[in-house]
């Protein structure tokens, strides 16, 4: 593959580690991942480069490296350098190039920057290749090469020492009696049994506290015996994003660990995409076994109320459109409970052009919501979405993500565009029937 | 480390989203089936015309025959011919693209242009050794132009030769790579 760039490349490094440890940290990382399904999705690609079409920079930029697949070339050499059936070969002609720590830093910003794990590129590969699942793994070398955008390996080193990016946890207590204060809804902390533990997004912690008063307000409602807690609170797992498996595994098994000595059967997620990729989907692989709790998301909890008739909802009628979160939907498979709850509360839904499993990613996922150096790139992705949802004429627009609605959010501010990003659980919370 | 979560209430076992997979795999989503249709298409003019060849041609058939005891009825020439003539073009068209196009041009490794040398060589020298009907090559108990038969073999050893280390082997892997995505996307409950 070329390796010429059309614009300089942006990295930056932590650490004072030598260039040959930070290639030799990525390089022994990336042989850990290569398992049987790894080998299978690298063998198989023939470069077609439909995964181009399939990807909102490349859509929005027209810039031909950040086709998905080129930016697992690093990790594409190491495979077959070090793992693939004919590597012994490989090496000793020196048929593929070792990644050198210029590949690295240039990888950064294809990795960090201009993917969002969305895994649009999935659904478009005829070779069925998972790209995003690659990529994560690629970030794991990355972070163990110390070779992260700057604003998420600071994160990162937030969470490691409060296990939460938005607040240490001895803090929590008065968040919530604020939260409770200014909305008038009584949010449970750190009871010592409890039948779901409920946990947040770092923005719900922060601005956005109307979001922990809605889910307390339903769970309040149904009578739930619910709390939060100290000990593990925060389910946006910024490891996930980060590559940095350590603080995955830390900060995935406080939240059961949590659950399982209150004796919690459930954990309910926030409205949050990679909370729900990080808890849902890969918390059991850290915990060992089958977890002893059920981890459900937001929208699915809605969904369950008002098909058990636990809740009702207020019709509000007229029209919604509604962004389909990745992790939510195209990786998480609640594309119908997301539009059950909104038919539940009478509106007409206009589908976005691309919606559903192949909706467009926000553009701020998988961290790149976080990485200032990676705006312009979301901006780009913003006003596509932007016509999408100005096309449908609806009158809200709705999604069920945190980080989705702060993307757009985001974006709206520097578009200077009116529509306002709805929460479906404050839609729902705001509109309980009696 | 396995997937240790718990499968989508109502999720199909793996066997069955691996082959939802394996099946959606056979044409692009209607999103992406405009930007996809060119190379989609052309690359099933690629693969059924070479299938075509390959098994239809009545003197393909008696060297398995010769080989394995094994034989199934020809296809006529003329449909040969035209087989023939449209895997070529397909494949001018794949190299073409592989070096015009700004996307293909960024991805491409040695692999890609190899791998095309070798397939595009039997097409060429199978084409330079039809030079009377099947029927009459059959006919003779000997080989009249033993050179570029040779040649042609020799050109589709090279391509054997080469099967296992470059991309051709995804005729195999593409089964296995699409129903892997298919099983974690099932279990998750995405219906593909």
């Amino acid at each position: 593959m070329s390796t010429a760039s059309t614009t300089p490349s942006a990295f930056d490094r932590q650490g004072s580690e030598s260039d040959k440890l930070r290639i030799d940290a990525a390089m022994h990382s990336f042989v850990s991942e290569f398992g049987i399904t790894t080998a299978l999705h690298m063998e198989s690609c023939v470069r077609c480069g439909q995964c181009a079409q399939a990807c909102h920079f490349y859509v929005t930029t027209g810039e031909a490296k950040y086709t998905p697949i080129y930016k697992l070339e690093p990790f594409r050499r190491a495979y077959l350098r070090q793992t693939s059936p004919f590597a012994p070969l490989i090496r000793a002609l020196g048929l593929i190039k070792k990644p050198g720590i210029a590949d690295l830093e240039q990888w950064q910003e294809l990795l960090y920057d201009s993917c969002t794990m969305c895994g649009r590129c999935t659904l478009a590969c005829p070779m069925g290749i998972d790209i995003a699942e690659l990529v994560k793994e690629a970030r794991h070398g990355m972070f163990k090469a110390g070779l992260v955008p700057e604003r998420l390996a600071l994160m990162d080193r937030t969470a490691r020492q409060w296990g939460s990016t938005a607040t240490p946890g001895e803090d929590l207590p008065e968040i919530l009696a604020e939260a409770s204060r200014l909305h008038g809804v009584e949010i449970p902390c750190d009871l010592t049994a409890a039948d779901i533990l409920v946990t947040a997004a770092p923005a719900e912690l922060g601005e956005h506290t109307k979001a922990l008063a809605d889910a307390a307000r339903i769970l309040n409602r149904i009578g739930a015996k619910w709390t939060m807690a100290q000990s593990g609170f925060d389910a946006a797992n910024v490891g996930f994003n980060n590559g940095d498996l350590e603080l995955q595994e830390r900060l995935t098994r406080a939240l059961i660990d949590t659950a399982v000595r209150i004796g919690a059967k459930t954990v309910l997620l926030p409205e949050c995409g990679h909370a729900y990729g990080a808890a849902r989907w890969e918390a059991a692989k850290w915990y060992g076994q089958a977890l002893p709790v059920r981890i459900i998301h937001m929208t699915e909890f809605l969904d369950e109320l008002i098909a058990s008739k636990r809740i009702s909802v207020k019709k509000i009628g007229g029209t919604a459109t509604f962004h389909d979160p990745c992790q939510i939907v195209r990786r998480g498979g609640l594309e119908a409970a997301a539009r059950r709850v909104l038919a539940a509360l009478g509106f007409e839904l206009i589908e976005l052009q691309d919606h559903g499993l192949a909706s467009y990613c926000c553009g701020g996922g998988g961290g790149v919501v976080s990485n200032q150096r990676a705006t312009p790139l979301r901006h780009k992705v913003f006003e596509m979405k932007r016509k999408q949802i100005e096309a449908t004429g609806a009158t809200h627009f709705v999604t069920s993500c945190g980080q989705c609605r702060i993307t757009f959010e985001m974006g709206a501010k520097h578009a200077d565009w009116d529509q306002r990003t709805e929460s479906m659980l404050e839609l729902v919370a705001d509109n309980l029937a009696d | 480390m396995p997937d240790l979560s718990p499968a989508r209430e109502g999720a199909p076992s793996d066997l069955i989203g691996a082959l939802r997979a394996v099946q959606h795999g056979l044409w692009p989503r209607k999103e992406f089936a405009q930007a996809a249709l060119g190379s989609t298409i052309n690359g099933y003019v690629f693969h059924l015309g070479l299938a075509l060849v390959f098994l239809g041609y009545a003197p393909h058939i008696a060297f398995v025959q010769r080989l394995s005891g094994l034989s199934w009825p020809p296809l006529p020439d003329a449909v040969m011919y035209l087989a023939a003539g449209a895997t070529i073009v397909s494949l001018l068209l794949a190299v073409v693209s592989r070096l015009t196009n700004a996307v293909l041009r960024k991805i491409s490794t040695a692999d890609d242009l190899i791998t095309w040398t070798l397939v595009m060589l039997p097409m060429l020298t199978g084409m330079s050794v039809v030079v009377e009907p099947s029927l009459a090559i059959l006919a003779r108990d000997h080989v009249t132009y033993p050179i570029p038969l040779a040649i042609h073999l020799l050109s589709v050893e090279l391509l054997l030769i080469w099967f296992p280390f470059g991309k051709l082997m995804h005729a195999f892997l593409f089964v296995f790579s699409r129903g892997a995505t298919g099983m974690r996307f099932s279990h998750r409950g995405v219906q593909l």
